[in-house]
């Protein structure tokens, strides 16, 4: 369990946001649509298995087979 | 201290989620508070497993049937997952689905509480002439 994760995360967020920002004012708006599903999408994998280790844990602990 | 530890995640991750949602990207700030509830609760489990030891050593001192036991803690564990779903959910203002969630999980509490409702008709039914 490493706290780092959530740093990691905000600052994907911060950069996507300024990434967006750039992208919409060089009026590429298609583009600054599609890095930020990019960043969702790498994001979410990254906490998916976090998501179901911890459901694995919960299921074990309480005996939910 | 684990206690430090704890409000200390929560306190930085709230300064994030605030930041991210100031800066238009709630898809983050909604991940970010699921990842602090993993952390969070991943930290309690050590300690949720010793009084889950604990409470299943006093049901065996006393003579309950442990099948009983087994199904309080199934429905304590399906509260837990419940409540953690459909507060992201309900913290991404979704609020239709946080309850259909909830409706889930009481239904499935319900099904697991029969046999137990089950026992309790037939113990009234034998007391009763």
């Amino acid at each position: 369990m490493n706290v780092d994760l959530i740093f990691k995360i905000a600052s994907i967020g911060i950069l996507l946001s300024i990434l967006h920002t750039l992208l919409d004012n060089a009026g590429k708006e298609e583009f600054a649509f599609i890095t930020t599903l990019v960043g969702v999408v790498i994001v979410f994998g990254a906490v998916i298995g976090l998501i179901s280790k911890l459901f694995d844990s919960i299921k074990t602990l309480f005996q939910l087979y | 201290m684990e206690i430090v530890q704890i409000v200390s995640i929560g306190i930085v991750s709230t300064i994030l989620v605030v930041l991210l949602r100031q800066w238009n990207r709630p898809e983050f700030a909604i991940i970010i508070s699921i990842v602090t509830g993993i952390f969070i609760i991943s930290m309690l489990l050590d300690k949720l497993k010793f009084i889950i030891d604990t409470l299943s050593q006093l049901t065996r001192y006393t003579n309950i049937e442990y099948g009983y036991f087994t199904t309080m803690l199934k429905i304590i564990g399906i509260a837990y997952i419940v409540e953690f779903g459909a507060e992201i959910s309900r913290d991404a203002g979704e609020d239709a689905i946080a309850s259909k969630v909830e409706l889930g999980g009481k239904i499935i509490i319900m099904v697991l509480a029969m046999p137990i409702l089950l026992a309790l008709m037939d113990l009234i039914i034998k007391i009763l002439p």
